[in-house]
């Protein structure tokens, strides 16, 4: 007979589901740029459509981790756990919202010609998601060095976007004609680089459960 | 009032319409209408005095015991009343039984206190008593411990090992129904606990009804609980009856949501 069962079940039940949506979301930014890079329309117009699931999912999630705080009165490392939830949902519904913003950006750009290849853009997104995944496994395993050692990387998605910034910049002053096109990939790039930031969140998050203190990295 | 009471008879196993309760010319309930379901932790929760053991007190009779009492309205377990003439009594509380909140094992040994229901009701051949006795005492997952001191008094056993043997000598006549009044006030942190997930692992063959003071409790162990208060003339009424998750996070009624929070009680 295990003590505190439900608890323990209901908690492995909303663990699941944070996976869940950190899978969806991690996909919607990959298939984010990759309408970008096609120009798809219709693939765009499916991630912005798709954001209403993973909304539903968040507040789906927020409503377990009300029941179980009310029903299960968890304290210490338990409550850590379940305020950690809340948070991350929030941040991973965030970075769901930019998959959805990068899409409208395709939409808005239409048929317009390229500025110039995207190839930082799609490494920005790849490292992006690659770190979020493992900040969702960081906190299932409850693995404090883990998430600090995802935090560090935020510096490589920090660099891209810095980057991208100064070619476009420059590309901008050479040709006024482009600064409409370009201004949107700018916003394309902040928008996964402060997806990265909200995975850092994450990973703080991940650090409180285990230390029960929050640490600013 | 929820519609819980509306739902397909067979999913309710225990129910009241409309019952008041007397003791001589004091009411002690008024106008008392809910549907237990089958199968479900039902906690019934409110402020001491307002009803909650006599409405438990209801569904075995045990308010029989009172020489006053009278009870008009209906009672119902499976559909059938229990306050009809020829109910036989005693059969019914071997289907609906009854664990108290001071653990109260007979003074004999733990394997007479197990086997004293089923001799009872006719089971006499010894192997089959020892068979039942391991099965309930596994039930309640006290078998590994007293397995070897199946002779010894009952009264020898701690606080919560005295409450588990209860529940399995209420088990070992195969009840449909455990009442359990404030079963676990009497005991520590840790026997509450287990008693605790006890009920949640019987639940999946037996409707369970629990009075509970401890609200945590409540929210912790039942699927729907039933919050009563006591009117300025001392009769008992429900106030509201939902699922347990909505009770502690959005109840319907201020009075339910005034008690849940500490403002009375």
């Amino acid at each position: 007979m295990e003590i505190r069962s439900m608890y323990h079940k209901k908690l492995r039940e909303i663990q699941d589901e944070v996976l869940v949506m950190g899978g969806l979301v991690s996909e919607a930014i990959l298939r984010s740029i990759e309408a970008l890079k096609n120009r798809d329309l219709d693939l765009a117009e499916q991630i912005v459509t798709g954001d209403q699931k993973i909304n539903d999912l968040r507040f789906g999630i927020e409503e377990k981790c009300i029941q179980l705080i009310v029903t299960q009165q968890p304290i210490a490392n338990e409550l850590r756990i379940i305020i950690a939830v809340l948070n991350i949902i929030t941040e991973v519904e965030r970075i769901g919202d930019y998959a959805e913003g990068i899409a409208k950006i395709t939409i808005m750009i239409g048929d317009e010609p390229p500025v110039k290849p995207l190839i930082d853009i799609p490494l920005m997104a790849e490292q992006a998601v690659d770190m979020l995944r493992r900040s969702l496994d960081a906190f299932i395993n409850k693995d404090a060095d883990a998430a600090r050692k995802i935090c560090i990387e935020d510096d490589i998605v920090d660099h891209l976007y810095d980057q991208i910034y100064l070619e476009l910049l420059d590309l901008m002053m050479e040709n006024p004609q482009i600064v409409s096109r370009a201004t949107r990939l700018i916003w394309v790039a902040h928008d996964l680089e402060r997806s990265a930031d909200r995975v850092t969140n994450i990973c703080e998050r991940v650090i409180f459960v285990i230390t029960g203190k929050m640490e600013e990295i | 009032m929820d519609d819980i009471t509306l739902q397909t008879p067979e999913r309710i196993k225990l129910e009241t319409e409309a019952v008041n309760l007397y003791y001589g010319s004091f009411q002690a309930l008024r106008n008392v209408t809910l549907g237990i379901r089958e199968c479900a932790i039902t906690a019934i929760i409110g402020p001491s005095g307002c009803g909650k053991s006599t409405l438990l007190r209801l569904f075995n009779r045990m308010n029989d015991l009172i020489p006053s009492v009278r009870v008009e309205g209906k009672v119902l377990l499976s559909g059938t009343s229990i306050y009809d003439k020829d109910r036989d009594v005693v059969e019914l509380r071997k289907k609906v039984g009854m664990v108290f909140q001071k653990p109260n094992p007979f003074p004999m040994n733990v394997y007479d206190n197990i086997a004293i229901g089923p001799r009872h009701h006719g089971i006499k051949h010894e192997a089959e008593l020892a068979g039942i006795v391991e099965q309930c005492l596994r039930e309640v997952t006290l078998w590994e411990e007293v397995k070897d001191k199946l002779k010894q008094s009952a009264l020898d056993l701690s606080a919560g090992q005295q409450q588990l043997l209860c529940i399995a000598r209420a088990l070992a006549v195969e009840p449909e129904v455990i009442l359990m009044d404030e079963s676990c006030s009497a005991l520590d942190p840790e026997s509450t606990l287990k008693i605790e997930e006890l009920m949640r692992d019987l639940v999946c063959k037996y409707t369970i009804v629990i009075v509970t003071h401890n609200m945590e409790q409540a929210a912790r162990v039942s699927d729907m609980a039933a919050f009563m208060m006591m009117e300025q003339d001392k009769a008992g009424v429900l106030v509201e009856y939902a699922p347990t998750s909505q009770i502690f996070s959005n109840p319907k009624d201020k009075r339910t949501e005034d008690y849940i929070s500490g403002r009375f009680g």
